[in-house]
């Protein structure tokens, strides 16, 4: 008996040894997590899976969609109404193919269409640290979708379209860098479900990846990340792509809207390596050459009359601080003169940004941001179309007017 | 119970809240922690204390300023509040705009994260503060808490003399039947607030006054629990909130409109807004 148990010990401390010897020799569980933390802020996870003022990843925020209303599910380890019970095979299969454990068919406002580039060994470290947070027992909320989209069927026919499953293939021809950045934009980032234009089936097709588009349901204007004429970065230089992304302002312009939230949940949590592979993929993809902006629909008459009112609304409310050509004193107060932002087609940030004005977001790099007064109640319909039609033409910047009828309409648009 | 508390028990005068304790408490950054964000939140501190220094070289012929560079000031940071809330808080002719100035930094933060978070409803308010972080938006309410624009002379009230006196009878005696308590006691017999979470309710217009009572009787305005004012709210008549609005809206500038330190008297019944 004596021997029994003594030989018992023996193999309990030979076992203990084994698992100590397995934590010293990679330290893993710690480090596992951490980077599952890191790689879930890349994904922006918590935008969608936190409520306001809701608990971490528990769900339940309401998504706006042309087709209903979803509510996110609930990802802590909760193992009745959480993940607690999946595998990280199932999360894997969840991210890579968008599918549940069960086979179900997730949709598309997920964005596996960018997840499944996530590399097996990411999606492992993810989900690790979903396990390690505290779970919350929260049942999902049932989607309000409208008819026929109540039907998770017809999920099939988008994969059909819109889906390429598979993980990301670096370029052989490119750097690692640049690779590095590919894999982080088009992957957890999933930058192209902002940045390319959504059709009517609330897809994008793969030849049309970032090349802008209007959000859905937000009125924001997302714009290409391809074309120099809009957010192409062609002509920007690393340093001043990397401030944007890591602190939400830089000297070319600062970040306002939807994007303002990706910097605030997500980007301004990436490594310097990071954001610069980002800024370096960027800055490659951008197109040199574009297309010239479609000339005005506005005669020239109504044109220049709403130039000239607009120097007069521009030298009176703005030029205290974007300075009286236009340039600003950057990074706090943007640039106007040679803004893309201001120049491209969409005229809609701007006038939004006339409308409501805005806060950059408060980032580690940038914790007390400048922010822009709203003026949808110091200005006319006139009189805003008349600012951003000056803004847009003046100081070499090569925009076209706009009308009242469109900054009346942006009045009503959703700010939240 | 809603009647008005008479107990004459002294409660000891404390001190305002040093900006590190209100700090500590309240560092609970969205979404995550994270140990970059308390580099943030050091910044800020050090930010917002420095508000004051910043503000004085400012005088100082804003020496240390590169032209280039927008001024390092609160001031210049909440530029964008100040087409609707004055330029120093002092309230706007838009009679729905609020004044800021000199309420207590408490109640300024409280509403600044419920307009952040979406518990306190309106639209380019919630916009506004969607992405900016505690320290910062504490900054913000300690600015505006700490400007003192001389109060608004109070404009002659177009309702009756009948339903003033109703007013002043509902503000100043509140009506326990009805589970009704005075404004005063909870505003301060001066209506001035008291630190740290209750506003004072002078320079504040009729229609304004009206529509945040409205507000929390629909649930548009909410406050942390117990939810004192959404109680009190749930209580009054569509002539109550008409006759306590203008009111309110008539009375002059005290001596000393600051509001009273914390515990200067004892609150009728529980307010999540104001901790005991």
């Amino acid at each position: 008996m004596g021997s029994k148990l003594s030989i018992a010990f023996l193999a309990l401390a030979a076992l203990t040894g084994v698992a100590q010897a397995q934590d010293k020799t990679s330290d893993k569980p710690g480090d596992i997590i951490a980077r599952g933390e890191y790689l879930a802020r890349a994904g922006d996870c918590t935008a969608c899976h936190t409520a306001p003022e809701g608990r971490l990843f528990a769900g339940g925020r309401a998504m706006p969609t042309p087709f209903g209303t979803l509510y996110t599910s609930n990802i802590t380890p909760d193992p009745e109404t959480g993940i607690g019970k999946w595998t990280a095979d199932d999360f894997y299969k969840t991210m890579h193919s968008g599918r549940f454990p069960d086979g179900g068919l997730i949709y598309p406002a997920m964005p596996f269409a960018s997840y499944t580039k996530v590399t097996r060994a990411d999606s492992d470290a993810i989900f690790a640290y979903l396990r390690s947070i505290p779970p919350v027992n929260q049942k999902n909320k049932p989607h309000e979708l409208r008819f026929p989209y109540d039907n998770r069927q017809l999920i099939l026919g988008w994969r059909t379209l819109f889906f390429r499953e598979g993980e990301f293939k670096p370029d052989p021809t490119k750097s690692a860098e640049w690779n590095r950045g590919a894999y982080l934009v088009e992957g957890l980032g999933h930058c192209g479900m902002c940045h390319s234009p959504i059709n009517a089936l609330g897809g994008t097709s793969q030849s049309d990846a970032f090349k802008g588009g209007l959000i859905p349901m937000q009125n924001w204007y997302a714009p290409s990340l391809t074309s120099n004429r809009e957010a192409g970065l062609g002509d920007w230089s690393i340093k001043d792509i990397t401030d944007l992304l890591q602190t939400g302002v830089s000297a070319r312009g600062v970040v306002y809207g939807p994007m303002a939230e990706v910097v605030h949940n997500s980007l301004q949590y990436l490594s310097d390596e990071d954001t610069r592979a980002m800024a370096v993929y960027l800055k490659g993809i951008s197109e040199p050459s574009a297309p010239p902006p479609a000339s005005s629909t506005l005669p020239t008459t109504e044109s220049s009359l709403l130039i000239s009112l607009g120097k007069t609304v521009y030298d009176k409310n703005c030029a205290s601080c974007h300075g009286a050509q236009g340039e600003g004193k950057p990074p706090h107060w943007p640039p106007l003169a040679n803004n893309q932002s201001i120049e491209m087609q969409s005229a809609v940030n701007p006038i939004r940004m006339v409308l409501n004005g805005g806060y950059p977001p408060g980032t580690k790099g940038n914790p007390m941001p400048y922010g822009m007064p709203p003026f949808a109640g110091i200005l006319s319909d006139n009189e805003i179309a008349a600012v951003v039609s000056y803004i847009r033409t003046a100081w070499g910047n090569r925009g076209t007017p706009v009308s009242a009828r469109e900054a009346n309409e942006l009045r009503s648009a959703p700010l939240n | 119970m809603c009647r008005r508390d008479q107990t004459s028990s002294l409660v000891s005068y404390l001190a305002p809240e040093s900006i590190d304790a209100i700090m500590s408490r309240y560092v609970v950054i969205r979404n995550q922690p994270d140990p970059l964000w308390r580099a943030t939140t050091v910044f800020a501190r050090v930010a917002a204390s420095a508000v004051v220094i910043v503000t004085l070289a400012a005088f100082d012929g804003a020496a240390a300023q590169t032209a280039n560079q927008p001024p390092d000031t609160m001031a210049a940071r909440v530029e964008a509040c100040t087409p609707c809330h004055g330029n120093k808080g002092e309230g706007t002719s838009d009679v729905y705009f609020p004044r800021l100035a000199g309420k207590p930094a408490g109640y300024l933060y409280n509403q600044l994260l419920a307009f952040r978070s979406g518990r306190r409803k309106y639209p380019p308010m919630n916009y506004l503060l969607e992405f900016l972080p505690d320290p910062y938006l504490e900054a913000m309410a300690e600015y505006f808490a700490g400007e003192h624009p001389p109060l608004p002379q109070p404009t002659p009230s177009e309702v009756s003399k009948e339903v003033l006196a109703q007013g002043e009878l509902l503000a100043t005696s509140g009506d326990a039947g009805r589970n009704i308590p005075a404004c005063v006691s909870c505003h301060g017999p001066g209506l001035t607030g008291m630190q740290p979470g209750i506003p004072g309710l002078l320079g504040l217009r009729a229609p304004y006054i009206s529509a945040q009572l409205g507000a929390w009787r629909y649930g548009t305005r909410t406050a942390k629990s117990p939810d004192c004012m959404q109680l009190v709210a749930g209580h009054l008549t569509e002539a109550d909130v008409t006759a306590v609005a203008a009111w309110l809206a008539t009375r002059p500038a005290p001596a000393n409109p600051a509001p009273v330190p914390k515990g200067t008297y004892a609150l009728p019944f529980g307010c999540g807004s104001q901790p005991n």
